[in-house]
């Protein structure tokens, strides 16, 4: 089945966090939800899982046990070495003896984390501590696994070492949704969703993505106008609402994921922070 | 020579490392690297955490003493005078985050003898929050005025735009470029490889190593990776990851860093798989993988 959030409408006090937000997360596949600080992809996620009660829109998700959640913030104990984390997450859902062992040493091997069972969780690095989050919400081996922002200070080799097991999973068959900052990293899922202080910037498929951008975009030393303009190296790219109106000498480039997240940006009102 | 000599006295390397190592116990944490930075150039310094980044930088700015080799800051030792002409953004940004953003700046501009400078229009109706009010962006816009307003001639960011949006990371690369257009010169780290493109040049560590320098294209040199485009990607991302091939994720697609094309053909019609198989240059974080197995592969 298709795990979602449709439509969903969420307010904490003023704030709406999330605006007419639709997410869908099928079997076998990755879903990026892409964004800065407060786009509200963390606000999304949990209202997958059931912590966030939507004021507008509706949940498709399966029961808590079918779920396997690393939250941003947390993931594991500090104080608990990696094994007891692992035993106590399995203790929850009911793994015990020799089927939590292996289960755990699968994982872990998988990780890379074999070598570190008796370490405590507050020793690792950032990138291992984020790895035996992973594993901890992959114990049970879910079919939805929802994930904040995995990857996030996590150096690039250990990034890549995440994506294999979110991989893995998906391989497996398990829908698996995560959050991220970097939009690489968007690329490299089947479908992505930028979200924007709330509101859906772009969705779908990289390709659905990039053809569903309307406006056409010039490399240029100097740009016109200044606030719809963004560096890209030496050079800058400059945002033009039609092909036709790209300035006689600008040579125009295909947008990339970035190009297209920064002009839709600017045009959903950003106040512009590059015109100043 | 001292720092705060006219521009027509600035040295040509501003931050230079010359065979520098640095051991804590037996710990080599940076083995005999050389660099530099020059007047205008934007260096980017890439490597996984725990390859020697941030002692490194460290050294360069006299916070911690070298085992080997010598520093120099601005053409001598970094001492603290020639500090006052460096601007450094931590990876924590170094706020006060229980102060308001005006208040940050006037404790700042003290510190340097300088006068507070001008908001940018994006900081000016949050010029009396708290700090910790602000979204990480505005935070780093902040650190950024804080760390440029004594007018530094050397810049040293560390992962300026972890984080933020695509339009935050835009404009606080529209300052960076800002800065080194007048002349200063940018040491900058960042785990976010799509910036590598924002760097002039660019130095890999690796286990304590600089490994490779240059372009990007000098970067990933002769490594490639083999795209493979199948109906069915699970298998063939199952199938390749278990004969130990480093396979990853790619939209619909897998690739393979490292290896060659026949060899995964090989591998996929075992498994009676039909799939479109390509031979494609690496990405720069393909090449850091492949390094990060090898560390000493030349």
């Amino acid at each position: 089945m298709t795990y979602a959030v449709r439509s969903a409408v969420v307010r904490f006090g003023d704030t709406l966090a999330l605006d007419d937000v639709t997410l869908l997360v099928e079997p076998g596949s990755v879903v990026a939800v892409v964004g800065g600080d407060g786009a509200g992809k963390t606000t999304l996620l949990r209202s997958l899982v059931g912590e966030v009660q939507l004021e507008r829109g509706q949940v498709d998700a399966p029961p808590p046990e079918a779920i396997g959640y690393l939250p941003a913030t947390a993931g594991s104990w500090l104080s608990l070495t990696v094994a007891q984390n692992m035993d106590f997450v399995g203790g929850i859902y009911g793994l015990s003896g020799r089927d939590l062992a292996s289960r755990r040493d699968e994982l872990l091997g998988r990780a890379a984390l074999l070598d570190s069972v008796d370490r405590l969780s507050s020793q690792l690095s950032g990138g291992m501590r984020r790895k035996l989050g992973f594993c901890m919400a992959m114990l049970h081996d879910p079919p939805l696994l929802v994930l904040d922002e995995p990857s996030t200070g996590v150096d690039p080799v250990s990034r890549v070492d995440l994506w294999r097991l979110v991989s893995e999973a998906a391989a497996a068959g398990a829908a698996v949704v995560m959050s991220t900052t970097y939009l690489d990293e968007a690329e490299r899922a089947a479908n992505l969703l930028a979200l924007d202080r709330g509101r859906m910037l772009a969705g779908g498929t990289l390709q659905d993505v990039l053809d569903s951008f309307a406006g056409a975009i010039a490399r240029t030393a100097t740009p016109q106008r200044r606030g719809w303009a963004w560096r890209r190296g030496r050079e800058f790219h400059e945002y033009w609402p039609t092909t036709a109106e790209l300035p006689p000498d600008a040579v125009a480039v295909i947008p990339d994921l970035e190009d297209v997240v920064i002009a839709e940006s600017l045009l959903r009102g950003h106040d512009s922070e590059l015109a100043s | 020579m001292t720092s705060s000599g006219a521009a027509a006295a600035r040295p040509t390397v501003l931050l230079r490392a010359d065979r520098v190592s640095r051991r804590f116990g037996a710990f080599t944490a940076v083995d005999d690297v050389s660099m530099r930075v020059g007047p205008g150039e934007v260096v980017g310094l890439l490597g996984a955490n725990g390859a020697g980044k941030t002692t490194l930088i460290r050294m360069l700015l006299g916070l911690i003493s070298t085992t080997l080799g010598d520093v120099e800051l601005l053409g001598g030792p970094p001492d603290l005078e020639r500090r006052r002409s460096l601007g450094y953004v931590p990876q924590g940004l170094g706020l006060y985050r229980d102060l308001t953003v005006r208040e940050n700046l006037a404790f700042s501009s003290q510190a340097y003898g300088t006068t507070p400078p001008d908001l940018p229009e994006a900081l000016r109706p949050v010029a009396g929050r708290l700090v910790a009010e602000l979204p990480l962006g505005l935070q780093r816009q902040l650190a950024f005025l804080a760390a440029l307003a004594h007018g530094p001639e050397v810049l040293v960011l560390d992962e300026p735009t972890s984080g933020v949006d695509a339009l935050a990371r835009a404009a606080l690369w529209d300052t960076i470029h800002e800065q080194a257009e007048k002349g200063v010169g940018v040491l900058v780290t960042t785990h976010n490889m799509a910036e590598a493109e924002q760097c002039d040049r660019l130095l890999l560590m690796s286990a304590a190593r600089l490994v490779a320098q240059g372009s990007e294209a000098d970067i990933i040199g002769a490594t490639t990776a083999v795209a493979v485009r199948t109906s069915d990607w699970a298998r063939a991302f199952a199938v390749l990851n278990e004969a130990g091939q480093p396979v990853m994720l790619a939209g619909r697609d897998v690739r393979v860093a490292d290896s060659d094309a026949d060899q995964v053909r090989s591998v996929l019609a075992a498994a009676g798989l039909t799939a479109e198989v390509v031979g494609v240059p690496a990405t720069i974080e393909e090449r850091m993988m492949v390094l990060a197995r090898a560390p000493l592969a030349p």
